[in-house]
């Protein structure tokens, strides 16, 4: 690019030296065209200003909330301290609260529910990025999956209730734990079907994107489909499927409706991952409307907040996780 | 680069403006937004609104569609929990709330002006069980339900509940508690009841819309608890009188103050509401002295401030107010049964008449 200038040729590059016409009709065309340009410039300013603005709303969204929940969890940080968070009772009656059960849950079904999604969001990603990427069974399988995102989670949480509990309580009555049905590992199972999509659509496009010499290069030594896809499309595409397990993740962290429909709703530690337990975001749902105490409602926040920090947390120990893989 | 830095600047200023006027409002509380807004600033003087209690909801839509017809005047009631309707009313963003428990001491000191409550319906929490092999009704006393929720009795054929129910062959399956996981008007009446007849309960739990559950499982409200107690062999869960009847669900027979057995019913409700009721109508229905009463019933109130002049309301939506609750207490009692909520009794009906009498616009009475 460098040497268009000095062949003479010159290229979209080098604008700053177009040469203006001296006839009088040329300046006038010139003339015409600056204006334009003026007008390009402003408009240039004010998409500019319009996206700085966008971008600072977001932050200052995300600031804001951060701050309601600190401002209104204020009362309930001030009477628990920090005993709120390893606290095992939660007892409104008394207003003695303690999130614990609540954070042991929420980790237990969200962590246990991407070990179970993720061989499958892998393999869909894998099928329908590598193998068949065109076609009508995979743009059938394709939009299957898109649609299990798409169905509202109420639904997951009926179907949870009327069909998964059931088969849950018979594989308990198997195994020799409790058959309650509901609990732990139900939930787990129901987030584990929500959050497919999230990794899997990611996935796909990430592998999509994979550069077709290096897997030709690949192939043209010889590698089998399973070696391109083990030592170079995986490798090449760690981080960005990683990122969609941290989506997915995320999603499960948050997931209200489904799994308070098949958790069980008790605050005890759960003793293992077929009993009942109960997750911060479904706590809040169910007690919210009916806090009828300062610090009962306060500390419901205050469960958001501890929320907001876990779903944080997570998400920046990804962010590292992400950079480690690509700098190598 | 100077500009783009002016502009950068420039931009952060609006922003930070917004977010200071935005913070402004949500750090306030609602003490502050809530004098501009429905209550007062309502152009529609037609329009009445409302809030609190989901279990009223049926009863009150029915109620006021047919209120709607007859004088014009609409309501708008929305069903956000009873907790929910007590904050509006304190905040002022409605005219009247709704709940199914009365209000506690830190609510009342939180709010500002006296709140008067009058009772506009009663309803029953029942006891929904599932044993496939039991035909006959189940009985329960006191005790032994206390027993069952507490964790203690874990068998259906414990000792204890045979004696009860002689005669009834009572599997040796485990007991499975169905509790509600959401805050609730119906949790408050069922732990009501269960602290007064049970020290043990008392002490260790106590009483509330939701509380510390000893054992069992949460459903998310009537159908949650419901859909628990069907599923599961052996489960027992308690769910409002009105849900189970529409849903056929078998229930037991409870054992109330005089010793008798009583089948929940629209009928057994109202009586045990026929008692004496104090002066402010905040009295909990549970295990009362009346004979033929069943024992786990509450009122349901309808909240109001005392004083009706506030945020500048005018005379005439006081006095709208007022006559729609009278209403709602007399005529409007006629289409309970039919929801399968209890109809006031005359004792209630009574205490109501004189509760709405004292409440006062500018300090003289709105209805003579």
């Amino acid at each position: 690019m460098d040497t268009s200038v000095e062949k003479g040729i010159v290229t979209r590059n080098d604008l700053p030296l177009r040469v203006i016409n001296s006839t009088p009709e040329g300046i006038f065309k010139a003339k015409r065209r600056v204006k334009r340009s003026f007008r390009q410039i402003r408009t240039e300013t004010v998409f500019r200003r319009t996206l700085t603005i966008m971008g600072l709303l977001m932050i200052i969204l995300v600031l804001g909330i951060l701050l309601t929940l600190i401002i209104q969890s204020l009362p309930s940080i001030k009477s628990l301290g920090l005993k709120y968070l390893w606290g095992k009772v939660w007892d409104p009656v008394q207003d003695i609260y303690g999130a614990w059960p609540f954070l042991l849950g929420t980790l237990l079904s969200s962590f246990l529910a991407l070990i179970i999604s993720i061989p499958f969001s892998l393999a869909v990603a894998v099928f329908l990025g590598e193998y068949f990427p065109k076609g009508w069974m995979p743009d059938f399988l394709k939009n299957a999956v898109e649609l299990i995102a798409a169905v509202p989670s109420v639904i997951y949480g009926f179907w949870g209730l009327a069909v998964l509990v059931p088969i849950v309580r018979n594989l308990e009555t198997h195994i020799g734990v409790e058959p309650v049905g509901v609990g732990i590992f139900s939930s787990s199972l129901i987030l584990a079907i929500m959050i497919i999509p999230y990794a899997a659509s990611l996935g796909r496009s990430m592998i999509q994107m994979v550069p077709s010499p290096l897997k030709e290069a690949a192939y043209g030594l010889g590698a089998t489909r399973w070696e391109v896809i083990r030592s170079v499309v995986l490798p090449y595409t760690k981080s960005g499927l990683f990122a969609g397990i941290l989506l997915s993740l995320g999603r499960a962290l948050g997931e209200t409706m489904a799994v308070t429909m098949v958790i069980g709703n008790t605050s005890l530690i759960p003793k293992n991952i077929f009993a009942p337990g109960n997750t911060m975001a479904s706590v809040i749902a169910n007690e919210f409307t009916e806090a009828d105490k300062p610090v009962y409602l306060s500390a419901l926040i205050e469960l958001g907040l501890v929320l907001f920090l876990v779903t944080v947390v997570i998400n920046l120990i990804g962010k590292k996780i992400i950079d480690r893989f690509t700098n190598e | 680069m100077k500009m783009n830095l002016l502009n950068l600047k420039s931009a952060v200023a609006i922003v930070a403006l917004m977010a200071g006027t935005g913070l402004v409002s949500c750090g306030g509380g609602g003490s502050t937004s809530g004098s501009d807004s429905t209550a007062s600033g309502n152009s529609d003087d037609n329009t009445l609104t409302g809030a609190g209690s989901t279990f009223d909801y049926p009863l009150f839509s029915k109620v006021f569609s047919e209120y709607n017809k007859i004088n014009g005047l609409k309501v708008n009631y929305q069903s956000i929990g009873s907790g929910g309707g007590i904050l509006q009313l304190t905040n002022k963003t409605v005219d009247f709330g709704a709940s199914d428990a009365p209000m506690n001491g830190k609510q009342d000191s939180g709010i500002s002006a006296p709140v008067i409550h009058i009772p506009v319906t009663a309803g029953a929490v029942v006891l929904g069980y599932n044993l496939p092999d039991v035909k006959d009704t189940l009985k329960l006393s006191p005790d032994v339900l206390a027993d069952i929720f507490l964790g203690t009795i874990t068998k259906w054929n414990d000792p204890k509940i045979t004696a009860l129910n002689k005669g009834v062959k009572l599997p040796a399956t485990a007991i499975l508690i169905a509790h509600r996981s959401d805050g609730s008007g119906t949790t408050n009446i069922f732990t009501t009841y269960l602290a007064k007849v049970s020290k043990d309960w008392n002490t260790k739990v106590g009483k509330g819309s939701a509380v510390n559950w000893p054992a069992g499982l949460g459903g998310k409200g009537n159908e949650g608890v419901s859909g628990l107690v069907k599923q599961t062999p052996g489960a027992i869960g308690y769910i409002e009188l009105a849900y189970a009847v529409q849903n056929n669900m078998a229930f037991a027979k409870m054992q109330n103050k005089t010793g008798n057995f009583i089948t929940p019913s629209i009928a057994s409700v109202t009586a045990a509401a026929n008692i004496t009721i104090p002066p402010d109508s905040k009295v909990s229905l549970t295990n009362t002295d009346a004979a033929d009463g069943y024992p786990i019933s509450g009122f349901s109130w309808v909240l109001i401030y005392k004083e009706q002049k506030y945020n500048n309301r005018s005379l005439d939506r006081a006095t709208k107010l007022l006559k729609l609750l009278s209403w709602t207490i007399h005529d409007g009692q006629q289409f309970s049964g039919a929801l399968n909520y209890a109809p006031l009794s005359p004792a209630a009906v009574s205490v109501g008449d004189a509760i709405l009498k004292s409440a006062t616009y500018d300090g003289k009475p709105i209805l003579q």
